[in-house]
């Protein structure tokens, strides 16, 4: 079993297998949320470094608590306060760490491609906590676990994926995954937040919502990005929330068990009511659960071992 | 070229003989609980279970019965490279405080699976004693851990192989 790569920076590369296998290993770990003891000595000795040069809680948080519970040691570091304000480069930053021996890099950047820039230039392994518009592997996995745990399947699945799919690394990692896993995608939103050409990676592009609604399994509610606002892509917020918030109303046009998702930070009120956000079809508090057992499978799966450098130097 | 350690009947009297070792020294059957080592300590684990419970005169649903996975416990994750092993279910459905735990294997050999079967054990609770039951003890220990039951104790240079009816459509332990 094996993922057959030392960094986990996107989901558009892994396969069908990699995917599957990667389902298939949540669930011991999920299994020991409920022991007396939660933690195992699986990464005992290793040292796993978050690095995020943007903010995050929720993210960075559930990776801690994931190494943690693997016995690794984890080292935060987050951009304000450390020598990256002095003007080091990444690949620096990335050096001095490994100098450090870190074992893991967990690294969040604003620009598409800074992980594989890390990766490329560091033994250890490099895992995309987010980066730029680019993709959030981590985050479409668990996406994906909890589908896959709520429906027992992903192929032939009806996913939606509504609001700003232009701006969403959550939303291209999800595409990724679930074509590849033979799931059906559409995407919602206006059209200003719909990238051109989306269609080319087999996904149906709806501009009404109520009409999107109806066939889906899954709706999957991306947050809209209030910082962007003033990039004047949307009129107004009334005006995207009269047509693209899901109310119990279009909810009630969904199929009666359709799952409700949203990967956080929940703006209540505009891209989801808070009467769906708190219904019985909303998952949302689920998913975080399932965060913190996808990537205690993903430091699993890269574990690096003693002959990992030998094995690479040998491939170069 | 493989010699045949235990055939059918040998087998079936291994088992046999562990559980009646078992019964005579757990006489109150109320606190005990049989607990298999993934994957064929459970096959092993679920033998001894029912011989016990025939020799006891209890229905086998009145002893509680987990399965426990020690791939996240392992002392050689570190030499696996890139192909980690496959972690399977660990399924613990009591309190194992306060019980006493017959941990099952096929075969004691190292004790190194036995060292981290303790320690999945302990993770869930402290039970009151833990005492270790194997088909075949077969010697080269690296950890000072020994079985209270066996179903055959020898030193074995070559590789153990146990195959049991339910995956492998027979009963027997060969020597590879």
């Amino acid at each position: 079993m094996s993922l057959n790569c030392k960094d986990l920076l996107g989901l558009e590369h892994l396969d069908k297998k990699d995917l599957q296998l990667i389902l298939e290993s949540v669930k011991p770990f999920k299994s020991l949320f409920t022991r007396s003891v939660k933690k195992t000595p699986t990464l005992i000795g290793k040292t796993v470094v978050t690095l995020f040069y943007e903010p995050s809680t929720r993210t960075r948080t559930s990776f801690e608590i994931a190494a943690k519970r693997l016995s690794a040691d984890v080292v935060n570091i987050s951009v304000g306060a450390s020598s990256v304000v002095k003007g080091e480069s990444l690949i620096d930053t990335g050096k001095t760490l490994e100098a450090m021996k870190a074992d893991y890099v967990i690294i969040r950047h604003s620009l598409s491609g800074a992980p594989e820039i890390l990766a490329r230039n560091l033994n250890a392994s490099i895992i995309n906590a987010g980066d730029g518009f680019h993709e959030h592997p981590t985050q479409g996995l668990l996406d994906l676990y909890t589908m896959y745990e709520k429906k027992k399947k992903i192929e032939g699945l009806n996913v939606l994926l509504v609001g700003d799919i232009l701006h969403s690394r959550v939303a291209k990692s999800n595409i990724w995954a679930l074509t590849k896993m033979g799931a059906n995608v559409a995407v919602a939103g206006p059209p200003t937040l719909i990238p051109p050409k989306i269609e080319s990676l087999g996904v149906k592009v709806y501009y009404d919502l109520d009409e999107a609604v109806k066939r889906a399994d899954v709706v999957n509610i991306l947050r809209i990005q209030l910082e962007r606002q003033q990039e004047n892509l949307f009129p107004s917020v009334r005006e995207y929330v009269e047509l693209y918030q899901l109310t119990k109303e279009r909810l009630g046009n969904a199929k009666p068990n359709v799952l409700v998702m949203h990967p956080g930070p929940m703006n209540r009120g505009i891209e989801i009511s808070s009467a769906v956000a708190d219904s019985s079809n909303a998952v949302i508090n689920e998913q975080v659960t399932n965060g913190i057992a996808v990537r205690m499978a993903v430091l699993y799966l890269l574990k690096p071992s003693k002959t990992a450098n030998k094995k690479q130097a040998a491939l170069n | 070229m493989s010699e045949i350690l235990l055939d059918a009947a040998a087998f079936d009297a291994a088992i046999k003989k562990v559980a009646k070792d078992i019964f005579n020294q757990n006489k109150n059957i109320a606190d005990l609980a049989v607990v298999g080592v993934q994957n064929k300590g459970v096959l092993i684990a679920k033998r001894f279970l029912s011989e016990l419970c025939k020799i006891a005169k209890v229905s086998q649903e009145t002893v509680p019965f987990g399965i426990l996975d020690i791939t996240l416990y392992r002392d050689d994750l570190d030499d696996f490279g890139a192909d980690m092993p496959l972690i399977k279910d660990t399924e613990i459905p009591f309190d194992i405080s306060r019980k006493n735990i017959i941990l099952v294997d096929d075969v004691l050999y190292t004790g190194r699976t036995a060292r981290a079967a303790l320690d999945v054990l302990t993770d869930f609770g402290r039970p009151k004693c833990i005492q270790l039951a194997v088909l075949v003890d077969r010697g080269h220990r690296e950890l000072p851990i020994e079985a209270r039951y066996a179903g055959v104790r020898k030193v074995i240079d070559g590789k153990v192989k146990v195959e049991c009816k339910e995956v492998d459509g027979r009963d027997r332990v060969i020597i590879l």
